[in-house]
């Protein structure tokens, strides 16, 4: 199990780093001088020389490289250009937005998806089926902001029951209450994602319900619910387990829209700003940073998904 | 007892249905081992499910004829339901040990949860009772294996969970459907023992299904040969093999290895064994048969008997000794 | 060819609802050819006095916060996302299927550039998008290319596992044991069975190019704003939505029924594969 994790913690490192090569080689193939872009147009040489000495930028490209990995692994992910600020603390404020979003998310994902998905394979072939099916391919098939505009215009607009935009800190004033500000971006996020997971365990449950053991499970005289729970479920989780990295994936770039939409204070409202503003350590930081977060979950997906299953050889 | 009265089992769907299994009797008292012997594709797994009630519906249904267990009518009721109405008597191990355990669940789960179901107890009385069925079909450490992965085990053990869980069903009958066709030689005889001695120890009728007449002729007290989704001949063993009414039976003990002989004689049947919704008319056998005539290839065919309990389906049977 | 056609509409004549998706998008080709024709206004015609007027006879859609035409114009943007879908699947297939057929032939490249693959896809899709575009500046082409490079990386992926199962095939073997070449066998073997894969593969990526094009238009990095792209009239109409809601209502429906129609097609396509590839194709891509 230990040789296996770090095997595996190992080349998601190797990933880490060349992805942080590629991040780095990213922000200096942008046409402009940053310096230029930091300072403005009223900068005299002499700034311009002073801060670009200070920042490094007169060495080798692989100088800069090694000073800004050196910091990065000291905690240090720079200063944004635009609030002055360290970029960590930036990340630090955006935090709990976002992973609430992400956890609220994934709670209705998997409260949803895969029920729901249980019961279209369970009633195969039926007009339930082909309406649950239709809709999860529609869900897929909708843009995100797209319904998030559309719970707006419903649910705080014309109704006006939710919120339309913002989040509060649950620390704050409010406290959980607030996590109503979270409950349209959730659900516009969960929609597609919800729907993939669906799919997939409607497909799994049925490859899983043709497999000898189901029909050995049936013949001891179990009843069927619990053929269904015990033998099938079981089975067919272990594919939606493994999807849930993927998941993880797409849940950030539409998470990204969701923040705009709904103007939450989160990560990625920022980045998406920060691109807008061209404000690159920022850019930097938080990119790394949300790729070092994908490969970890899908670590713990792998790790998580070899206890589940017997057969693979832990060794 | 179990009875089987004139099954048909139809395959498709209702608008454009084939009749897999068509009008196949027969009974298994207790502590009686019947032999049911055929090609591959000749009906004997779906004869099987049928009994079990679990056709996999909706694709395949028993269309007429009926099952019963003694004097109860279980034809088409799922497991569950038998177990529900007290008709929970008929139990099954399959063909294919490695697929038919849950890899996810430990064996002693497995083995407790028929245990629950049929006996009524729960936790620790339940695992007691697992662990003596897995002594009872002499897997060594019986109380470590319990809290093995079936991945773990060899295909021969698996195959004795599988009979470990038939008997946690407290059987009247045991349906064994090719048990050892996937194992070694070795593991096949012992297997074969072991199910011989829990059906006396047991009292408990088998059904035994094989493509292997020489396995039937060790095993079995009685013989049903299968051809085609019919029945082509059955009767008691020692009789079958002294008088084969049935060209088909002659021409499966042709492929049975002779001891006798000095050289290993093998003398297969040519042609092919026929698909479903490609059976000719009349004689289902008459493509292949030697002593195929004319009035063979329409019509019924005529029941023949050789005794009390021997009897065939043949125009021209092989033997003259008929009652 | 004409029975290769039959039994390609056959397929579609089991499934009503995908032979619905088939016909709305031959519809949607016809309309972004004959835009100029069928569109009863300039897309942007300008018409101050009837700004945000609601759906009525003489504007079907209604009209926008200029006095615009949102009719005329969501026939116009019909050719954009046509022209971004084209885009995307060519430079997806243009990429990713050598990438894919190279690396599964030649194991030890292969190891390397499917680990470069597995790093691109450690990128959120919609960041590495939008980090191209800053990098390409803003333009048609440019969002083209930053959506297809995403979908480069599940292309190769793709590619790449199906030419695997394809040389693991013992026909193939035999080929090359008789001293066929690469060359030779990449042509007879692998890329004629690589086509149906293929063709699935693009109606999937054609419709999450809607929907990321879509995205990009909304955040303001995607078409020039001066387009009539169905995402950028989103975009512009978000400050009028509860004044105007037919402005978020047709275009946004536009892109919908794009994206499901191929999602629609491709699933239809999908059911009739090989099982062997059918594992490896999934609408899951959406990313
Ligand atoms: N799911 C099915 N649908 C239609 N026909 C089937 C199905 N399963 C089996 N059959 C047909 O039923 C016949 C009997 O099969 P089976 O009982 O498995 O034969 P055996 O066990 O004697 O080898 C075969 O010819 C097969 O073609
Ligand atoms: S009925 Fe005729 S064809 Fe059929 S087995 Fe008997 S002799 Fe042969
Ligand atoms: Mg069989």
């Amino acid at each position: 199990m230990l040789a296996y994790v770090l095997k595996r913690t190992g080349a998601a490192i190797a990933t880490l780093v060349a992805a942080s090569i590629v991040i780095f080689i990213f922000i200096h193939l942008i046409p402009g001088d940053p310096i230029y872009v930091m300072l403005g147009d009223e900068a005299t040489p002499e700034q311009v020389e002073a801060l670009r000495i200070r920042l490094g930028y007169d060495q080798p490209i692989y100088v800069q490289y090694f000073y800004w990995a050196g910091n990065v692994l000291r905690g240090d992910l720079g200063t944004s250009i635009f609030f002055q600020e360290p970029v960590t603390l930036i990340i630090r404020d955006g935090a709990e937005t976002s992973l609430l979003l992400a956890t609220v998310t994934m709670v209705w994902i998997v409260a949803l998806g895969v029920p729901v998905g249980v019961l279209a394979a369970i009633r195969q072939g039926t007009w339930i089926d082909q309406g649950l099916s239709g809709i999860a391919m529609l869900l897929a098939s909708i843009p995100t902001f797209w319904v998030g505009l559309y719970l707006i215009l419903i649910f705080a607009a014309n109704l006006g029951w939710l919120p339309s935009s913002g989040y509060p800190s649950i620390f704050e004033e409010g406290g959980l209450s607030n996590l109503r500000y979270l409950l349209l971006p959730s659900l516009t996020l969960a929609a597609p994602n919800a729907a993939l997971i669906l799919r997939l365990t409607r497909a799994s449950m049925l490859d899983v319900a043709k497999e000898d053991y189901v029909r050995t499970a049936r013949s001891k005289g179990i009843r069927p619910y619990r053929v269904v729970l015990r033998h099938i479920l079981r089975n067919a989780l272990l594919a939606v387990v493994s999807a849930f990295g993927f998941t993880f994936a797409a849940l950030i770039s539409e998470a990204v829209v969701t923040e705009t939409v709904f103007a939450l204070p989160g990560i990625g409202r920022m980045v998406v700003q920060s691109i807008l503003r061209r404000d690159y350590p920022v850019i930097q930081g938080v990119i790394l940073v949300i790729v070092c977060l994908y490969l970890v979950i899908n670590l713990l997906v792998d790790i998580s998904y070899r206890y589940l299953d017997p057969r693979v050889d832990l060794e | 007892m179990l009875k089987v009265r004139n099954l048909v089992v139809a395959a498709g769907s209702p608008s454009a249905e084939l009749d897999i299994v068509s009008d196949v009797s027969f009974e298994i008292k207790r502590g009686e081992v019947l032999g049911l012997v055929g090609e591959s594709g000749s009906g004997k797994s779906i004869t099987s499910l049928a009994v079990m009630g679990l056709l996999p519906h909706p694709h395949i249904w028993v269309r007429s004829g009926a099952i019963e267990l003694d004097g109860a009518d279980i034809t088409e009721e799922p497991p569950h339901l038998r177990v529900e109405r007290g008709h929970g008597g008929v139990s099954m191990i399959f063909q294919e040990p490695m697929t038919s355990l849950n890899p996810v669940l430990r064996i002693g789960e497995q083995i407790e949860e028929a245990v629950r179901v049929h006996d009524g107890s729960t936790g620790e009385t339940a695992r007691i009772r697992a662990r003596e069925l897995l002594e009872m079909v002499r897997i060594p450490d019986a109380r470590l294996q319990l809290n093995a992965y079936p991945h773990e085990l060899s295909g021969g053990m698996r195959q004795r969970v599988m009979i470990a869980i038939a008997l946690a069903c407290r059987p009247q009958v045991l349906i064994a459907d090719e048990p050892t066709t996937a194992l070694d030689v070795t593991v096949q005889m012992q297997v074969l023992s072991l199910i011989r001695e829990l059906c006396d120890a047991f009292d408990m009728g088998v059904l035994f299904i094989t493509h292997d007449l020489g396995v039937v002729s060790e095993l079995a007290d009685r013989v049903a040969v299968m051809y085609g989704g019919k029945l082509a001949e059955t009767g008691p063993v020692a009789d079958l093999f002294r008088n084969p009414l049935h060209p088909y039976t002659g021409g499966l003990m042709g492929c049975v290895p002779d001891p006798g002989a000095g050289h290993r004689r093998f003398r297969t049947i040519p042609g092919q064994a026929p698909k479903p919704g490609e059976v000719p008319q009349g004689c289902k056998f008459a493509p292949r048969c030697d002593h195929v005539q004319p009035v063979c290839r329409s019509g019924a065919i005529p029941a023949v008997a050789a005794g009390p309990a021997h009897a065939a389906y043949c125009h021209h049977p092989l033997s003259r000794e008929l009652t | 060819m004409t029975t290769k056609l039959r039994s390609f509409l056959s397929v579609f004549a089991a499934r009503p609802v995908a032979l619905l998706g088939l016909v709305y998008l031959v519809t949607i080709v016809t309309v972004a050819l004959g835009a100029d024709v069928i569109a009863p206004y300039a897309p942007e015609a300008i018409e101050p006095i009837n700004r945000l007027s609601p759906p009525s006879w003489g504007h079907l859609f209604g009209t926008d916060h200029f006095g615009r035409d949102t009719f005329s114009r969501v026939l116009h943007g019909s050719r954009l996302a046509l022209l971004i879908g084209v885009g995307v699947v060519s430079f997806a297939l243009a990429t990713g299927v050598p990438i894919g057929i190279v690396s599964a032939l030649f194991p030890r490249l292969g190891r390397v550039l499917m680990r470069m693959v597995d790093v691109m896809m450690a990128f959120p899709s919609l960041l590495l998008a939008l980090g191209l575009i800053v990098i390409l500046g803003q333009s048609v082409a440019n969002a083209i290319l930053a959506i297809g490079v995403i979908y480069l990386t599940t292309t190769a992926r793709i590619t790449y596992g199906v030419t695997l199962r394809l040389r693991e095939e013992t026909y193939v073997e035999a080929a090359r044991s008789m001293g066929a070449s690469t060359v030779w066998m990449i042509r007879r073997h692998i890329l004629p069975n690589m086509i149906s894969p293929l063709l699935v593969q693009a109606s999937f990526v054609f419709a999450f190019a809607q929907l990321g094009a879509a995205s990009l238009d909304f955040l303001g990095l995607g078409a020039p704003p001066e387009i009539p792209s169905w995402g950028n009239m989103l975009a512009e109409s978000r400050i009028y939505i509860t004044r105007a809601p037919w402005l978020l209502f047709y275009p946004g429906l536009m892109i919908v029924l794009t994206a499901f129609s191929l999602n629609l097609v491709g699933d239809v396509l999908r059911d009739r594969l090989d099982p062997r590839f059918r594992e490896m194709l999934s609408n899951r891509q959406r990313r």
